[in-house]
Order: structure tokens, then C-alpha cells, then sequence
């Protein structure tokens, strides 16, 4: 192959790392502003990982200090963080709330993508599509007022339609029982109509000539989606959602944040590890534990993203992420 | 195949159609809260039909001197200087990657893949954008995080890849160097899927607050959606009130004017729609299904 597309190099064997700089720089000097940004905010984190196993001390400031002057403590900042009952409850609730948003939003998208599938109005599908994954764009931010809106206690509608139905309107901002709930279902107003798109894409790569067959045979709509359709898109819908069970460590801050903020009440049912992690490092500054917890996140987040790719490649060896 | 209107699929529709107006209805919701005069929300709450219509939050915030419409400046400027400058790093990464010619591109592209898989965690980034002087600053907003995705310059290199080899050894030939080649062919043969990785970019630059919340303690440098993260506290906001307009006559609008926020922090998502139909979904598309 090489052979081919150098003809002017010809056969070539090792060339030395500088010479193949030397002779492709251009290529490897545009490449430099990604290979420094990878390394600054990548590579040059890793030996701050130390200060897991050190007492932080400020005056230490470079990685040098870090290593020499450091106060080493071993395993008692991970000691400290899993004695206490947050370590548990943070963790459980990061799995949790990721198993229920992967679930739910998977079913949520293969229904729509099927069920559009089904539809024949071009100009409808079209609309609704574009409707559908408005809320994809918004920030977490945008849909924390959306939320408001909604479950306001004073003037959100649902309390409106509450006390309009004889009941008494609920206090959601202080009810930990029902954000679970409350999260799953802002989850799915956000990416299920994108995620439908996805399914919707492998669908229409299905050959037609398989549903001319069935129609002919006598197959009603139902039995082909769930004779053909569902099983033939099942290997995207396996891959992806192997591909997000691989991320199940690594909550979305991003969106408990934005949707719960510093609200101490819904802490017992959406605090996360990220969440937990940034108010130990920006409120409370216990840089080192926040580092231990951090690091306990990506040593166990890295097994389950090589477990999950793992089993991805035995079974879908083109599905794999690597 | 099927042409008849039959009873399924005029169910299948509905549903769509909820799902639809569902995705819609919050947004308009907001919409009208946000133009709704402040009587009529502390009387009956927010409503898609209010008693009395007010744009008084909206002149507000375009008053000027407002915090909202600097934050919004100093979203649209770290938007457009990020994207563009992410596109360029992106675009120039991948096409090495997928430069044929480069014998060490596989352990490069092994460089770029380890952090995917193996983070440092939040802490650690933290104390090296300190270190590398990203506090309270605008490269603060820019800089970290969100100039340079790994996911995204895969993405290009795979489509940079899929060009046709034949066209790097004519120009070859035809005594065309590596910069040429790339400035001349394969950039411009991948405009589309760099403007998708610039919408990935542009949305990402223009919803982020993480920069802020975690870099920036100068409120003059507060990017909007920060500010609107802000709002949700309500002392932040009259504050903000009292700067604009010295006293204020009658109540004053907290609620319609924290919606009004949250609606124009939309309004360059929707001026760019159509693109982001067109480039962003494709993208998106390719991204995660591949093949």
C-alpha cells in the first residue's frame, strides 16, 4: 500500500522519528497547536494526580514542588472521603441517574425513530423533526428556566393545574423524592428527539427490498417493524448504549448543576460525583480530597469504558470505539 | 409502499405531534412569561395567555449598560474568536493524521486518544489553568476546554481520510508541496464537515458556563449564560436592576425579566437553525454511527 502511494520515496523501512518530522513538516507544524493543547491541559494534569495522595499544601506550586516537598499522607484522603456517607451516596446516585437516562432515553428514541419512520407526510416529519431537536440546542441553563416555568411553587403551571384539579400545590424545589423523575423527564424533552434522529438514520439504511418482501408475503406494519426493523437496528442500539454504559462513572454537571444548583435539599437524590467534586474544590477548596475523588472517578470510569469497548468489539467488531 | 391513511398511523402521528408540541410549548411558555406584565404573573402566575402584555423587561435589558447585553458581547466575541480558531487547530490536526505520508500518524493519533480514556479529573485541569495564568481573564473563556476536541478532529480526519488518495499524488506531480495540498485541496474539499465541527464548536463556546464558573470571579467578564445562571438568585438580579435604572417605578419586573434573559440567550441558536439542521445534524449522524 505505502509501496504505491510513495513512489518517489521508494521502499522505504523504519525512518527515524526527526527524519519523518524533517521531511513532513509542514504537516507536523500545523498539527503543533493540537499535539501543545493536548499536552498542556491533558498530559501536564496527570502528575497533579499526586496530590491525591498528599496533604495540599498552597505554597507548592509546581509539579516539581509537588513531588519534592509534598507532604504525603498515603491513602488518607480516599480514607476519608469513602468513611463518610457521602462517598456512597454520591456514587450511587451518579450510576443511578446515568442507568435511568440511558434506559429511558433509549426506548424514548427508538419509538420515535421507529414511529417516524412510519410516517409519509414529508412536510410533517420534517416539521416536527426540526421541533424536535430545538431543545438539543438550548444550554442546561436555558431549560433550568424552562423548568421554572413548569415547577415553579408560586407560578409554575404544574402547580396552577394542581390547585385548578382541588389539590395542594407541591413545593417540587424541596421534594428530593421526585427529581429523579423530574430529571429523566428534562433528559428526554432534550435529547431524545437528536438521538431519534441517529436511530432514524440507521433505519433508513435498512434495504427496502426486505419490506417489498414482507409486504408481499402479507406482513402488516407492526410485524415489519418488529421483525425487521427492530432487530436489524438493534447492533446501533446495543453499540450506543454500551458506549454510554462506559460512561456511567462520569455524571453530567453540566445538567444537575444548571437544574439543581446549591440546592442542599435535592442533594439526597441528585448529587453526583461531579457535583460533589466541584463544591469540594470551589467552595468548600479541599483541593486534595477533591483530587482523590476525581481520580477514584477516572481510575474506575477508565475500566468501565475498556469493559464496555470490550464487549462492543466481541460482539459488533465494527461498532467499537477502538 | 403503503399509501392508504390507515388508523395506526394516524395514532403514530399524534404521538409524534405531542412529542412535538411538548418540545415546543415550554419554549413559547417562557416566551410569553417573558412579555407578560409583572402584575399579572404575581396575580395568576406564568401563563400562555396573560392578562396584560409588558415589553418593560425586554427595554430593560436594552437599556444599556445592563449586564446582560456586556455578557451577551462578551459571549458572541469569545463565540466567534473560539470557533474559529478550534475549526483551524481541528482541521489542521486531522489533516496530518490523515496524511498518508506521515509514517508516525498512528502513534499521534494514539497521543490524541489516551485522555479520552483516561482523564486527570477536574482538579488537576484546574491547578494547570491556574498555573498557565487562565484566571479572570477572556483566554480564560476561550482557552480551556473548548478549543480542541479530540472527538471532533476524529471526526474530520476520518472524513480527510476518505478523500481520494489520487488526489494528493497528482498534485504531487504537478510539484505541489504539503502546504499547498492541504491549504489548496484538502481544506476546501472539507468545508461541509468542518462546518459541522464549527457548529459542535460555535454551541458549545456559546452555551458554556463551566469556564466561568470555574476561572472567572470578575463579574465584567461574565458570559451570558453565566449571568442567567446567576439571575436564578434574585439578589444578583435586583442589584443589576438598580445599577440600569436607578429606583424603579411600581414593581419591579424580576420575573418577566429573568425570562426575558433566558429568551434572548436563544436568539443566535435560531438565526443559526437552518445551518444547524443542514451541518450539525449530519455531523452528529456520522459521529455516532459509523459507516
Amino acid at each position: 500500500m505505502t509501496k504505491q502511494q510513495q513512489p518517489a520515496q521508494g521502499k522505504k523501512k523504519r525512518v527515524g522519528f526527526f527524519k519523518d518530522v524533517v521531511q513532513n513538516r509542514f504537516s507536523y507544524l500545523i498539527a503543533l497547536p493540537a499535539i501543545v493543547y493536548v499536552f498542556l491541559f491533558s498530559y501536564l494534569c496527570y502528575p497533579y494526580m499526586l496530590l491525591a495522595f498528599q496533604r495540599y499544601d498552597y505554597t507548592n506550586n509546581t509539579i516539581w514542588d509537588i513531588i519534592t516537598k509534598g507532604k504525603w499522607c498515603g491513602f488518607d484522603n480516599f480514607k476519608f472521603f469513602f468513611a463518610s456517607q457521602n462517598a456512597f451516596r454520591v456514587t450511587f446516585n451518579t450510576i443511578y441517574l446515568n442507568l435511568l437516562f440511558i434506559i429511558t432515553g433509549t426506548i424514548m428514541s427508538v419509538l420515535l425513530a421507529i414511529f417516524l419512520n412510519e410516517l409519509r407526510s414529508k412536510w410533517f416529519v420534517k416539521t416536527t423533526q426540526a421541533v424536535m431537536l430545538f431543545p438539543n440546542y438550548i444550554s442546561w441553563i436555558m431549560v433550568s428556566y424552562i423548568l421554572l416555568s413548569l415547577f415553579s411553587t408560586e407560578y409554575g403551571l404544574v402547580n396552577q393545574a394542581l390547585r385548578a384539579l382541588g389539590f395542594v400545590s407541591v413545593n417540587w424545589y424541596t421534594d428530593a423524592g421526585a427529581w429523579p423523575a423530574i430529571l429523566v423527564i428534562m433528559r428526554i424533552w432534550k435529547g431524545a428527539g437528536m438521538n431519534a434522529i441517529i436511530f432514524l438514520a440507521s433505519i433508513t439504511s435498512i434495504d427496502t427490498t426486505l419490506y417489498e418482501a414482507a409486504s408481499i408475503d402479507g406482513a402488516t406494519r407492526p410485524q415489519m417493524a418488529f421483525r425487521i426493523t427492530l432487530p436489524l437496528i438493534m447492533p446501533t442500539v446495543i453499540i450506543l448504549t454500551l458506549l454510554s454504559l462506559g460512561k456511567v462513572m462520569y455524571g453530567d454537571f453540566g445538567m444537575i448543576y444548571a437544574l439543581v444548583g446549591d440546592n442542599g435539599m435535592l442533594y439526597s437524590t441528585t448529587d453526583i460525583i461531579d457535583t460533589y467534586v466541584f463544591r469540594a474544590l470551589r467552595q468548600v477548596g479541599d483541593i486534595s480530597q477533591s483530587t482523590a475523588i476525581g481520580m477514584f472517578q477516572s481510575v474506575i470510569g477508565f475500566f468501565m469504558v475498556f469493559g464496555s469497548n470490550w464487549i462492543t468489539r466481541k460482539f459488533y467488531p465494527d461498532g467499537a470505539l477502538y | 409502499m403503503n399509501k392508504k391513511i390507515s388508523a395506526g398511523r394516524v395514532l403514530i402521528g399524534l404521538f409524534i405531534l405531542l412529542f412535538a408540541l411538548i418540545c415546543l410549548l415550554p419554549m413559547i411558555l417562557t416566551f410569553m412569561v417573558s412579555i407578560t406584565d409583572e402584575q399579572s404573573i404575581l396575580r395568576s402566575g406564568y401563563s400562555f395567555f396573560p392578562a396584560k402584555m409588558s415589553s418593560y423587561a425586554y427595554r430593560l435589558i436594552f437599556k444599556g449598560g445592563s449586564s446582560v447585553i456586556r455578557g451577551y458581547g462578551i459571549s458572541i466575541f469569545v463565540t466567534v474568536v473560539g470557533t474559529l480558531l478550534a475549526v483551524f487547530i481541528t482541521g489542521a490536526a486531522a489533516y496530518t493524521l490523515a496524511n498518508k505520508n506521515v509514517r508516525y500518524r498512528g502513534a499521534l493519533g494514539l497521543y490524541f486518544f489516551i485522555p479520552m480514556v483516561f482523564g486527570a479529573g477536574i482538579v488537576p485541569w484546574y491547578l494547570v489553568c491556574t498555573a498557565l495564568g487562565l484566571r479572570n481573564n477572556i483566554p480564560a473563556l476561550i482557552i480551556p476546554n473548548l478549543l480542541f476536541s479530540t472527538f471532533n478532529m476524529f471526526l474530520v480526519r476520518n472524513f480527510m481520510s476518505g478523500l481520494p488518495d489520487s488526489l494528493r499524488e497528482s498534485a504531487t506531480l504537478d510539484g505541489a508541496n504539503d502546504a499547498v495540498i492541504a491549504f489548496k485541496i484538502y481544506f476546501p474539499l472539507s468545508v461541509p464537515v468542518l462546518a459541522t465541527v464549527g457548529l459542535f464548536y460555535g454551541l458549545g463556546y456559546w452555551n458554556d458556563w463551566w469556564n466561568a464558573i470555574m476561572l472567572v470571579d470578575n463579574e465584567m467578564l461574565f458570559p451570558v449564560q453565566y449571568l442567567l445562571l446567576q439571575l436564578k438568585s434574585q439578589i444578583s438580579m435586583l442589584k443589576d436592576l438598580q445599577q440600569i435604572s436607578g429606583t424603579i417605578v411600581g414593581t419591579p419586573p424580576a420575573e418577566s425579566l429573568k425570562m426575558a434573559t433566558a429568551i434572548i440567550t436563544v436568539g443566535p441558536i435560531v438565526l443559526l437553525y437552518p445551518f444547524l439542521q443542514k451541518y450539525y445534524v449530519k455531523g452528529l449522524v456520522v459521529g455516532s454511527v459509523k459507516g
